[in-house]
């Protein structure tokens, strides 16, 4: 147990900005980070984070996970080509399996990963889902008046503020 | 209340979980009548989503509206009744996903649903002090209601998050704000308790209306103001009916709070409902209009703020997505699915 707790702190940067490293003698891009550039096998690797977009490369649909992923399951495990380049392995999350496709544009969103037992520790990180939207242009569009219409008024059963 | 040097919100984002589940499908499931359901429907969170995960993804937009390092947000609070752990912050991870740690102060707020605005009022107060240069203050809850209990039809999911700052450059720069609080206790869970206690119709009159009403008419009047200087109004919203009736008891129109209004679509989303629907209330602002929001959280309190907004909002709002691009995301679900998503089955 506490070596689990001890691996996963030391992998929070990684997990939660998405940081990998980029070669100080070739500017190469590695994600997650490693000791030795894969290109030029300098040792000078910076950290270096990811924006989180990309798109997907491959994917799969998991039905029968392994051990602590039961309760997710299926879920879809995608290789993500990210826009700077690497591949990152990762679970889908907000869509269903079926309308995944190759090239789909995905970005990173910070999910609960998985939960150490009932006693233990909760596991957050990386997954990748299709964007949100793109922002708005800033004007009031007609149907966020017209979308708060009041609800049914009749035979209102009792109403709990809290 | 107000700083002694003007303060503000310099970015604000919002989240909401795409699935959603009809109050008529809960209703189907207890037997209940359709007639008179408190919303439409409600946000449901999905099985990797909570607090923390919905007050990062909040946060994120809000820094994308800022656009300021990370690094010089002074304070990371969270307010909410459904934090993930009963003993561990969320506030720490907040702050290390989205790269303010370490030099940062961070904690967990709880008022039930006024827990966000508490953080946020705290804030102003750090800022205008000249504690710290930005705080990050949010409002978030999956909140649980027990199967069949009035409360189940509205229990909603979301978050809201507001980095605030100087005066100069805010958004929205905050006028004056008050705070009022009796204990009242209409509504509450005791430890180890997985869903709440409260006091039906009591939670209304007593609770709701009077520390609402009455914060709103004491910070008008300590405004020398009504209604009427106000352009938007955004208030607490544990169903639709109540907001509406506060606002009118205060004078306020339907259009007013229209685009604040979120929780027929999203349900109550507790410490994140009046921060919602601030953030999508400033997704529609103009510069120079005034926007006043009151909170309620029960035990019982209100928070009412009075905002003005500047002319950055214009460009900054472009910057992220906006409330609605998350409300009008929905997965609608069964009431098994539901089931299964909010953890409502026990298997041993
Ligand atoms: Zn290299």
């Amino acid at each position: 147990m506490p070596m689990e707790l001890a691996r996963n702190w030391r992998l929070r940067r990684q997990r939660l900005s998405l940081e990998g490293a980029q070669c100080a003698a070739c500017g190469h891009l590695v994600f997650p980070t490693r000791p030795v550039c894969p290109k030029c096998r300098s040792r000078q690797l910076q950290p270096y984070r990811f924006s989180g977009r990309g798109e997907v490369y491959s994917f799969s649909t998991v039905y029968e996970p392994p051990a602590g992923f039961e309760g997710y399951a299926p879920y879809t495990v995608a290789q993500v080509r990210l826009a700077e380049g690497p591949l990152v392995t990762a679970q889908l999350t907000d869509v269903d399996a079926d309308s995944v496709y190759i090239g789909m544009k995905v970005e990173m969103v910070t999910r609960k990963l998985f939960e150490d037992g009932e006693n233990g520790l909760l596991v957050y990180g990386y997954k990748f889902r299709p964007p949100v939207m793109a922002p708005t242009n800033g004007h009031v569009s007609a149907d966020v008046l017209a979308h708060t219409e009041p609800q049914h008024e009749a035979q209102a059963p009792v109403l709990v503020a809290n | 209340m107000k700083p002694n040097r003007p303060v503000g919100i310099v970015g604000y984002g919002a989240y909401v979980p795409r699935f959603r589940i009809k109050a008529a499908e809960i209703a189907r499931v207890w037997g209940a009548g359709e007639g008179g359901l408190p919303i439409e429907e409600k946000a449901v969170s999905g099985l990797d989503e909570d607090v923390i995960s919905m007050s990062i993804e909040a946060a994120r937009n809000a820094l994308r509206r800022a656009q300021i390092d990370p690094q010089e947000i002074g304070a990371v609070w969270v307010g909410s009744e459904s934090h993930p752990y009963a003993v561990k912050p969320s506030s720490t991870l907040v702050a290390e996903a989205i790269e303010a740690t370490p030099l940062v102060s961070a904690a967990d707020w709880q008022f039930a649903c006024k827990a966000g605005t508490e953080a946020m009022q705290a804030a102003f107060g750090y800022i205008g002090s000249g504690m710290v240069h930005y705080a990050l203050a949010i409002g978030a809850d999956t909140a649980q209601g027990r199967p069949g209990d009035a409360l189940e039809y509205t229990t909603g999911a979301g978050a809201a998050a507001f980095i605030l700052g100087p005066g100069e450059e805010s958004l929205a720069v905050l006028e004056e704000s008050l705070s009022y609080v009796t204990d009242t206790p209409d509504f509450f869970r005791r430890p180890y308790m997985h869903y709440p206690e409260h006091g039906n119709r009591f939670t209304g009159d007593p609770a709701y209306f009077h520390h609402s009403v009455t914060a709103g008419q004491k910070l008008l009047e300590q405004l020398g103001r009504t209604a009427k200087d106000y352009t938007w109004a955004v208030f607490h919203q544990p169903n639709v009916k109540f907001p509406s009736k506060a606002a009118q008891m205060l004078g306020f129109s339907p259009e007013q709070i229209a685009p604040g209004l979120l929780v027929g679509q999203i349900g109550n989303t507790y410490a994140g409902a009046s921060p919602i629907g601030l953030t999508a209330t400033l997704d529609v602002a103009q510069p120079g209009d005034r926007i006043f929001m009151v909170s309620f959280g029960s035990g019982a309190g209100s928070d009412a703020l009075s905002l003005q907004v500047t002319d950055a909002i214009v460009e900054r709002r472009k910057r992220a997505a906006p409330t609605l691009a998350y409300v009008k995301r929905r997965e609608e679900v069964d009431y098994a699915t539901y089931a299964r998503l909010r953890g409502k089955l026990q298997m041993a």
